[in-house]
Formats: C-alpha cells, structure tokens, sequence
C-alpha cells in the first residue's frame, strides 16, 4: 500500500508542479493578483507530496519490501539501517527523487523567503521553477518510477546495494552535491523571470546573490565529499580522476564561481548584466548536461547507472527545450546597451571580469574534454578517451591566473585603481610568497617546477587575502574596532580566498611530494616505504554483517617506535560477490599513510601483495574545500540580505556599508 | 554584430543537441581504456601467412586465448617470442596480432624463430591495434571463450608473468567455460 501511496503523491506532484508553471505565469501576464498568489500555495503542496513520496520510499527500503523492484535491486536484508536509508538514492530511480525533492525543497524556500519581492517577479520565478519540476516530474513518472512493483512473483531477498555506495560518505555525497547541483535551478529562475520581465536591474542581483552563493557552497561540499569518497573507498589513492561525472559536477562549480562574482559587479555597479544572465543560465544548464550524462549513460564513467536510451532520449529532450528555450529568450531579451565604459582597465571590475573570462575558459576546456569522445564517436572519428594528462595541461595555467589575479582584486577599487598605491600594497605578498617558494619545497622533499609554483601560488593567495584584512581593519580606535566593522561577506571572501590558497597548496604538493609502493608482504617480514617501516602481522577472517573479508593487520614503525596499526581489508559481498578493497588510512594534518590490500595471488597463505601509499598534504585540498564553503556561507548570512525592502519598490538604491566584499 | 552575438550560445548547443542524439545509440563502453570485462573490438583481417585468408573477433569464441600484440621492430618481442613457443608447446592457445608491421618481414620472423600462433593477424594499419588501446609492443590479453577481454598485460609475457598472473586466470576461465 505504501508505495502505491508513494506513487500517488507524486502524480499529485506533477499537476501541482504543472499549476505552478501555469498559474502564476499567466497571472503576471494578465496582471491578475490572485493568480499570481497560488504560486507559494502551490510551491508549498509540491514540496510536501514529494516528501511523502521520499518518505514511502524510505519506508519500503526499512521494511525491505522486495516486491518494489527498485528496492529490490539497490537493497538486501542485511544491509545495516544507515545504508538502506542512504540506498533511497543508491540508483537512477530514487536519486532522481532525491533530485526532485531538492528542486521542490528549493522552490518552497523560495516561496518563504521571497516576500520582499515584487508579486509578478516571484510568480515568474516560482513558475520556472515548476517549469523544471514538471519536466522531472514527467521524466520519473514515464521513463523511472521507483515504486514499480514486481507482481505477483515478488523476489524474497534483494540484490544487494553496490558495495562501493555503502559507505558513510555516500550517505552524504548525492544530497549535498544535488544541493548544489540543483540549487543554480534559483539562479536560473532568476535570470528567466529578469528576461521575461526585461527588469534587470541592481535589485535583481541583490535577490539572486544569496541563493548563488548558497547553492555554490553546497556543490563545494559535495564535490568536496565525492573527492574524499572516491580517495578512501576506491582504494586507488586518487582524489581527483578527472571522471566525466566528476567533470560535469565541477563545469557548475567552475561557471557558479564566476556567477558569485559576476553577480557582485552587477549588484554594486549595474554592469555585466547581460553576462551575468547568461551565466546563471549556463550554470543549471551544465547542471541538466551533468544529469543526462549520468542518466543515459552515454559516457564511460564509474557513476554511470544503467544503460537506457529511453531516459536519455527524454532528459535530451528535456535539455534542449529547457536550454534551448533559456538561451532562445536570452539572444532576444538580453539588453544589447552598448555597456558606457565606466572603469578604466585597471579596477576591480576589471579584474572580477578577468577572473570570469579565465574560469569560463577553463569551464570549457573541462567540457571540450568530457565530450570529446562522446562527439568523436558520434562523427565517427573513432573511439578515444580523454585522460588526466590532458585536463591537467589545459586546465592549471587559466586557473593558475585567476590565483594570480586573486591576489590583487582585493585591493583593487571599483571603477579606477591607483596602480601605484597597488604595487605599493602587493609588496609584502610578493616577497613572502616568493620566500615560501623557495624555503618550503627543500623541507618538503626538494625542488620541482610544481612544488615551486604551488608553493608561491597558494602563499600568494593565503597572504594577500590577509594582508587586506589588516589593511582594511586598520581602524584608529584599535585593530578589535577594525575588525567588527568588516561585513560578514567580507569574511566570507577572506574565508573562501583562503581556501583556494589551502587547495592549491594540497594539490601541489600532493602531486609532488607523495609516494606509492607496491609491495609483497609476508607476516613478520617488515618493509621500508617512505621512512616508515611496515611489517604485516596477521591475516585473518572477518564476517560482517553482509560479506565477508580477509582483514591484514600491518604495524607501522618509525625509529623502532610502533605509531599505528592499520587493518585494511579485502571484503567480497555476499549477495552480488563483488569484491572490493577496504583501505585502512592514518590521517594526517601533513600527510596520510594509506594501505590496500591487493588480490590475492594464492602463492601462500602468509602473503599478500599490498599497496603502501604516503599521501603528503591530500587533506589540505578538502579543508580548502570546507573553508571555501564556510566562506560562502558567512557571505550569504550577511545581514544586508535581510534587510526588509519595501514592497513594490523596483530599484533599491545600493547603501555601501563599511567595506564589503566583492 | 551586437545582436548576433547574444545567439552564439544558442548555436553553439544547437550544434551540440544533434551530437547528443547520435551518442545515445553509441554503446561508450567500448572505450579502449575499458576495454577489460568487454568484448574484444569487432575486426576482421587478413592473416599474416595468408592475405586471401581472414579471421574475425568471432573466431576467438570458444576457447580461452591470449591475444599476443607483436611487431618485427620490437625489440622486446624477440625477447619475449621463445617463451611464447614454449606456451604453445604446452597446448596454450596464443593468437597474434601483427601490429604496423610488414608481412613479408613478420613471414620470415615466424619462419626463422618458430611460429607460436594458432594464427597471426595482419594489421598493418594498426587499427585493431588502436582501439585494443595498444600503447606499445608486446602486449598481451586474455580473452575468454565468450570473447571477453579479461586482463591485460603490457610488456613481455614471461614465466613470472604466467605463473603468478596469466595462467591462474587462464585455466580459471577453462574451467568456466567447460561447466
């Protein structure tokens, strides 16, 4: 009964997110009020019948009801509490409804939230978003639903969640990173309403900054998560494979990026406008790519669920209408105003625009790589896959600029910069950073082109952002006077620059500076990786609840001086046989020790081949990631977001407080 | 100009979509650098000893092989070909694919050092080369006898290389196929 209830729901889901797309937008037409007004009741309903849906398949994952086939096939009896939640979006059906849930839950804050908006923009809004939610809707409903049942032959056991998802870290990964994912569908509401209204003024960036930044710092997060999944539980080391999925997670990260700082010029300065639309536009396009990739299957990926044509031939259709549409609008509304040249090519804006001219670039390059193979194989070119190699070259140098330029927008101005009192304040930065590039690689384990750069690119950016700091609280009363006058957006930015510099400094030396031996182990013969000695103790047995593992336990040695153990294990499931590698990591703030055991090769029961890494730095690169999200959190609660605008006032004139971020 | 600008996003996706579409019929798994756990690309070549002869990806079905990638340039090959004959001498089934080679060249190789190869396939254009994803001479692939890339191996094929890696998986399939 409770799946059909689940089902049930979300067809009341559609024709409430089908009112929401037409009500309210044919009240803005006609100027009719109460029209308009359904759109918050209508938002509200949505968002609650596909929670019920959410919650009915929840409950027949815990009651491990096998004769709905999708949780027969992503669930087993066994499986621990935690993971049959967690397998609600284990697979292509439920993580589309963990995809809706979130548009809905997006749209319902809207609906809260956006009181202070004139009455016609909020109902375009709240239109293009039930615009979205229909095609999701429609998609689920047709093509995969997830309370199919298996009748009257219902399977007794289920088939067991692949092993890889059932980890801690994919409890969280898919609801953040759709979070994010699907948090630009605001932006992009934004952006159609201010096209279809022809308003696009200061105001307008003012109500879209907060949920751009909102959404970017989820995605930072999620993407952060799926990078730190991906390093523990493939158990290859990496944190980052450059995977079409990953890829079409980071174009949004790459393109919200610019958007967040897009929007601040066209907030503060009115310019950019045209621009800035396109980007939010671009944003939840690359969202919508991201999802028929990972939907139809038609790129070789590690995230790719089944193959079906079907779904991928709707979520096409879907992507060209949506994107299409969007950019259609976009070409005939967009203002063509020859933009007046209000600031000289060296201020800020300047720079903001350099730094999205340079991430769309690298956003590209990103992209031309993802599809690549798709296109060649469709123009029949032949069959080629685009590696690491490639995105590593083409992407640093555009991003190693906007590191660069991070440096120095700071202290830029709007409209025109001194450029001598600039040199003057990048003084200091450009010493110390230069200092560190050449004090820190010899400590870390000598010199190489990489490590030199990683080091002056990241103390580039960590010292100039706190640089600015002092400079901008420097008060006459004290620097504790100083420092209360800066905006909570202020910090949001020193927070995010500095978890750029965190980032660039792990990936640098991570690359440069970590070690992976592999190596034979027998019990009691030690082995000598990266300074440490590690000898294996035993093999035994281990029996979890849903496989069973050959667990290793391995000592680690420094100097004689026994620092940790490690028990790393190779587990096979026993529903679906699947073997998969169990790392066993000493975290380090400096470094990880990392150990997987390999397959084993039968040659004697006392050894095993194994995988030793010394990961230098690899948790600087998620700590950035924390401190960027952070960063764009504080910007977001910034209480000049709050502020009660009266009703009906279309322009709302920009009061600079004290300093404010860009 | 102005105006025409503002399209460039929309073309550039109207350009995209067709591709798309097209995609979709595609089966991407067919990427060289999957290519373990799929099927071997589909071929059909002219034997090295034979130009009127050929052989196709569906002659490996059947029996479990190793897919020997060889050249005459390849030094290492010469290094790797006496142990090969000594495979074949114990029964294992070894084909060959002849990779950017010339046939009179490969003719004489096999005469003059012993032929281990059920049959050696020309492919002097390289192309079943290029989509094995074959990144330099030897390599070798273990093929199932539903035609399946199960491991490969780049570099010379040797005792270690057999006992430890190849031969296990080797009679691991024979037995799978045989039940």
């Amino acid at each position: 009964m409770v799946p059909e209830l689940g089902h049930f729901a979300l067809i009341i889901a559609l024709a409430l997110s089908a009112g929401l797309f037409v009500l309210p937008l044919w009240g803005a037409f006609k100027g009719n009020a109460i029209l308009m007004h359904t759109g918050r009741s209508l938002a509200t309903g949505q968002f609650v019948m596909i929670s019920v849906a959410l919650v009915c398949l929840g409950y027949a994952f815990l009651h491990d009801d096998f004769s709905v086939s999708y949780v027969a096939g992503h669930s087993n009896s066994l499986m621990p509490v935690y993971y049959k939640i967690s397998a609600i979006w284990g697979g292509h059906e439920g993580s589309l409804l963990l995809w809706i849930f979130m548009l809905s839950g997006w749209t319902f804050a809207i609906a809260l939230l956006s009181r202070s908006l004139p009455l016609d923009m909020q109902a375009r809004v709240l239109a293009v978003m039930g615009f979205v939610a229909t095609g999701f809707a429609l998609f689920i409903l047709l093509t995969s639903n997830p309370f199919d049942r298996i009748l009257p032959m219902a399977p007794l056991e289920g088939s067991d969640l692949n092993p890889l998802l059932q980890d801690p870290g994919l409890i969280f990964h898919p609801p953040l990173l759709y979070m994010g994912y699907v948090g630009f569908s605001t932006v992009f509401a934004f952006a159609i309403a201010a096209l279809l209204t022809g308003k696009l003024d200061t105001a307008w960036a003012r109500w879209s900054r907060p949920w751009a930044t909102t959404a970017w710092a989820f995605l930072t997060l999620g993407l952060a998560l799926g990078s730190w999944w991906a390093y523990y539980e493939l158990g290859w080391g990496g944190w980052w494979f450059w995977d079409p999925v990953e890829n079409a997670a980071f174009m949004p990260w790459l393109v919200g990026t610019a958007l967040i700082h897009s929007l601040a010029v066209t907030e503060k300065r009115g310019f950019f406008k045209s621009w800035t639309i396109l980007l939010a536009i671009f944003a939840f396009s690359l969202s919508l790519l991201g999802t028929f990739l990972v939907r139809s299957g038609v790129l070789n990926s590690i995230h790719a669920f089944a193959n079906d044509p079907e779904r991928g031939l709707f979520v096409l259709g879907f992507l060209g209408v949506v994107v299409g549409g969007s950019l259609l609008l976009f070409a005939l509304r967009a203002p063509v105003v020859k933009s007046r040249p209000g600031f000289s090519l060296f201020s800020r804006e300047a720079l903001l625009l350099a730094n999205n001219v340079l991430l769309v670039i690298s956003m590209v390059t990103v992209l031309f790589g993802t599809l690549f193979p798709l296109i060649a194989d469709a123009l029949k070119l032949g069959k080629y896959s685009v590696g690491a190699p490639y995105f590593n070259l083409t992407f640093t140098p555009f991003i190693t600029l906007v590191c660069l330029l991070m440096g120095v927008a700071p202290f830029s101005r709007w409209k025109r910069s001194s450029g001598s009192a600039i040199r003057a304040a990048l003084k200091v930065p450009l010493v110390a950073a230069a200092l560190m590039a050449i004090i820190v690689p010899p400590i870390l384990g000598g010199y190489t082109a990489i490590a030199v750069a990683a080091a002056f690119i990241g103390s580039w950016v960590f010292v100039t952002t706190w640089t600015d700091l002092f400079v901008k609280s420097n008060h006459r009363l004290g620097l504790r006077k100083g420092l209360s006058q800066l905006s909570l957006s202020y910090w949001g930015m020193v927070f995010a620059h500095t978890g750029i510099a965190f980032a660039v400094l792990g990936v640098g030396f991570t690359t440069q500076y970590s070690d992976e031996q592999k190596v034979r182990m027998s019990v009691g013969e030690p082995v000598q990786v990266a300074g440490r000695e590690f000898t294996l103790e035993s093999l035994t047995k281990v029996q979890g609840p849903n496989y069973v593992a050959d667990e290793a336990l391995v000592v680690m040695r420094k100097d004689g001086k026994l620092i940790r153990e490690f028990k790393p294990q190779k587990r096979r499931y026993l529903a679906s046989g699947q073997i998969m590698t169990e790392v066993a990591i000493s975290p380090g703030f400096w470094r990880d020790i990392y150990i997987a055991v390999g397959e084993s090769e039968n040659i004697s029961p006392n050894t095993r081949p194994m995988r030793i890494h010394y990961n230098a730095f690899v948790r600087w690169i998620w700590l950035g990631a924390l401190l960027m999200a952070l960063g764009g959190l504080l910007a977001v609660v910034d209480k000049r977001y709050r502020k009660r605008v009266p009703q009906n006032v279309g322009a709302v004139s920009t009061q600079s407080t004290s300093v404010e971020a860009s | 100009m102005g105006r025409f600008k503002l399209f460039l996003p929309l073309i550039a996706l109207v350009v995209l979509l067709p591709l798309f579409y097209v995609g979709l019929k595609l089966d991407p798994t067919a990427m060289p650098s999957a290519l373990v756990g799929n099927s071997v690309p589909e071929y059909s070549l002219s034997l090295v000893s034979n130009e009127q002869q050929s052989a196709s990806n569906e002659d490996l079905k059947g029996q479990v092989t190793l897919l020997n990638v060889w050249a005459t340039w390849c030094f290492a090959c010469k290094a790797e070909h006496p142990y090969l004959n000594k495979l074949s001498q114990q029964g294992v089934n070894i084909v060959g694919v002849n990779y950017k080679d010339d046939r009179n060249a490969a003719k004489k190789w096999l005469r003059e050092l012993h032929d281990p190869y059920l049959y050696s396939l020309y492919d002097n254009e390289g192309r079943l080369g290029l989509e094995l994803g074959v990144t330099g001479a030897p390599e070798t692939y273990l093929i199932d006898s539903e035609g399946v890339v199960r491991y490969r191996h780049i570099g010379v094929v040797d005792e270690r290389v057999w006992s430890q890696i190849l031969k296990p998986l080797y009679e691991q399939f024979t037995a799978t196929a045989s039940n």
